[in-house]
């Protein structure tokens, strides 16, 4: 009865990779969030709950567990109930195919699924459904436009994520995740800034094109600013659910935030080399630190009371302490590179939150249809010409 | 977190093995996203009152029935969607066998995409695309 | 026997919703319930071990397709909840003609000698199918092109027939 052993192990990795859904992307996330946010916006962010105010998030969790749910009147209580969950799981299924790094010559994967990016395309285009229902059966006409609003949204931007997944795709040669980071350990270079040989670095403008047309579309696709138009917090007070509260509201944030770092995972898979430790002679290693250590003592003298250096203090601290262990020839473990690149890339998609106003919808929608569409496309035949005419 | 594609289970090839868990993982995990609702539902006040089932409309009482106005915008985004996704279906076969296959493979999917290009032009001039 | 157990769920997730979607008053409840039936579609794909064919289901018709629909319902007064009238006069010779039909298929199914098929899918379908494409079937792949470009064209002229 080996299928018994299976349903064990499945159900144990579900709960594991839930409780890190919940705890990293949603807690730590949200708390990462709203520090960020507050940096940028030259005040401190949480720091009454627990030290520095890390224990904000779960404080708002156990308040939202005790807050009332109200159901509208006249909504498809059916309906109503089952689109939070549908947003939440099509966020967990993402991450079956993330692989986190290697144990071993294991890989730490739940599963690695054969046509493991379309497999994540399917799962990320499950999500419209949820925002779809949710805008429906709240019986409410302004949360149905913003969810029909939020669909299209979703819709346009699905193509040039698609188009991302293939450009990555089509360098790799395979549709699995793994076999992605595999692809860029062999050919010693990220997809971002190398393809396989003999084209090299002349490949960078072509990666830098996709990874810039792929994050583009996975921010529109998670609703955040700069296109979080149909749920515009300040704006049409959350659009698609308006009409839910607590818990349930909960889920569709938990959802939105799982999707944001799964998106941001798959784009460290695709682009960033995944688990890949980064090949540099140690003397490079040290005169990273050493720069690091000269951009931080300028910053601090030149702009000591700028809340915003405390973020990029606290990266320049990481990135010397890491340049210092990998000169001295201490190795990391594949899953701390993994989790490095991914915070970074989220990081990133957090200060780009905070720093551009929102497009507005027809802008949105101008350009997935007739910028990134396109670009992507023809970025997709440019890179099959170059590797065509540098025989493969 | 072991990946299992060396040791294939004796009753289950490795793709059904795979797709297992994806379903194990879509129950358990639609379970423990109605966990924190079922413990809401015991620990929440429950106190109904007409006022709170009201829809929301920035504090006026809901005014008319509650659909939209019909407008094509939204139906032509989704239909060009549509063909658009089935083309990007055709891309995937083609992305995974194209570093094998050549030049050959490269010039017939110039020839696909620059149809459908074709028709992204057509749908542009038209006024497709357009929101407002 | 796990296998037969395993497809008969999935026959009875195809199965069910899709009663629904055909008897069902609401009609976005109808509409709904294509989801689980398209699951239960992709599923038999997996046990078939076409799992190319199982990410294209999901990706088209849960993603694409229902949005399709559901954006045509939810604009128009169907959106309200107007309840179908589900029954007219011409059930029983509606009944007659299915139980007529579902015969003929039955006896077919059953007096058909089928072929089976030496081996398995190879593991690697989009590998397999892309090699098909560029090969041995280049010329339908380049008119199924030709097929999206018409249906892009006739699909943006009839909807805005009107201007």
């Amino acid at each position: 009865m080996s299928w018994v052993l299976e349903l064990l192990k499945a159900i144990g990795l579900t709960v594991v990779i839930f409780t890190f859904l919940a705890v990293v992307t949603a807690m730590i996330g949200v708390y990462l969030e709203r520090k960020i946010a507050g940096w940028i916006q030259a005040r401190l962010g949480p720091k009454h709950v627990g030290p520095q105010g890390l224990l904000q998030t779960v404080a708002d969790t156990v308040k939202l567990l005790q807050k009332e749910h109200i159901t509208p009147r006249r909504a498809d209580v059916l309906m109503f109930n089952a689109a939070p969950v549908v947003v939440a799981v099509a966020a967990l299924l993402d991450w079956v195919v993330i692989p986190f790094g290697t144990l071993g010559s294991r890989v730490l994967i739940v599963r690695d699924i054969n046509i493991g990016v379309l497999y994540f395309s399917a799962m990320a285009s499950i999500t419209v459904l949820g925002i779809i229902t949710a805008g429906w059966s709240s019986n409410n006409k302004y949360a149905l436009l913003g969810g029909l609003r939020s669909a299209s949204q979703l819709i346009s931007y699905e193509l040039p994520l698609a188009l991302g997944i293939l450009w990555a795709a089509m360098v790799a040669g395979t549709l699995s995740t793994v076999g992605i980071v595999e692809a860029q350990i062999q050919q010693g270079g990220w997809f971002l800034f190398t393809l396989p040989p003999p084209v090299g670095r002349l490949g960078a403008p072509f990666g830098i094109l996709a990874a810039v047309t792929f994050l583009v579309a996975a921010t529109a696709e998670v609703n955040r600013v700069p296109f979080d138009l149909p749920e515009a917090e300040s704006e049409l007070v959350a659009g698609y659910f308006v009409e839910y509260t607590g818990m349930r509201f909960a889920l569709f944030q938990l959802g939105e935030y799982g999707e944001m770092f799964g998106m941001a995972a798959l784009a460290t898979i695709m682009f960033l080399g995944g688990w890949a430790e980064p090949h540099l002679a140690p003397y490079l290693w040290v005169a990273v630190a050493l720069g690091t250590f000269v951009v931080a003592a300028v910053i601090l003298l030149t702009a000591r009371h700028s809340l915003i250096i405390r973020p990029i203090l606290i990266l320049a601290l990481l990135t010397a302490a890491v340049s210092l262990l990998m000169s001295v020839g201490i190795h990391l473990p594949s899953i701390v590179w993994f989790l490095l690149k991914l915070f970074t890339l989220v990081f990133f998609l957090m200060w780009v939150r905070w720093t551009y106003p929102r497009l507005r919808l027809d802008q949105l929608l101008n350009l997935s249809w007739k910028v990134l569409l396109p670009l992507g496309l023809l970025n997709l035949l440019a890179t099959a010409l170059v590797l065509t005419l540098g025989g493969r | 977190m072991l990946a299992e594609s060396a040791i294939i289970s004796a009753s289950m090839p490795k793709v059904l093995l795979d797709w297992f868990y994806v379903a194990v993982f879509a129950v358990v995990g639609t379970l423990m996203a109605v966990l924190p609702l079922a413990v809401v539902w015991v620990l929440a006040p429950r106190q109904e009152s007409p006022q709170k089932n009201i829809t929301y409309e920035s504090g006026v009482l809901p005014f008319g029935q509650a659909w939209a106005q019909f407008n094509v915008r939204y139906y032509l985004f989704a239909l060009i969607f549509v063909v658009f996704d089935v083309e990007v279906i055709y891309l995937y076969p083609w992305a995974v066998v194209f570093r094998q296959l050549g030049p050959v493979a490269f010039v017939e999917m110039l020839a696909f995409l620059s149809i459908l290009l074709i028709g992204l032009v057509y749908a542009w001039r038209k006024g497709a695309l357009e929101w407002v | 026997m796990g296998e037969l157990g395993v497809f008969i769920i999935l026959a009875l997730v195809t199965l069910i919703p899709a009663v629904v979607v055909v008897t069902s008053h609401n009609i976005v409840r109808a509409a709904l319930s294509l989801v689980p039936s398209f699951l239960g579609v992709t599923g038999l794909y997996i046990l078939l071990q076409a799992e190319f064919l199982a990410g294209i289901q999901v990706l088209i018709y849960v993603g694409a397709i229902t949005v399709l629909l559901l954006f045509v319902i939810m604009l128009t007064e169907g959106g309200t909840g107007v309840r179908l009238r589900q029954v007219n006069e011409q059930v029983p010779l509606g009944a007659m003609a299915a139980v007529w039909l579902a015969f003929v298929i039955i006896v077919i199914l059953t007096r058909t000698v089928w072929p089976i098929g030496a081996g398995s899918p190879p593991p690697y379908n989009a590998v397999a199918i892309g090699n098909a494409f560029m090969t041995d079937y280049v010329l339908i792949f380049e008119a199924t092109s030709l097929v999206l470009l018409v249906s892009l064209i006739g699909a943006i002229v009839t909807a805005r027939g009107e201007e």
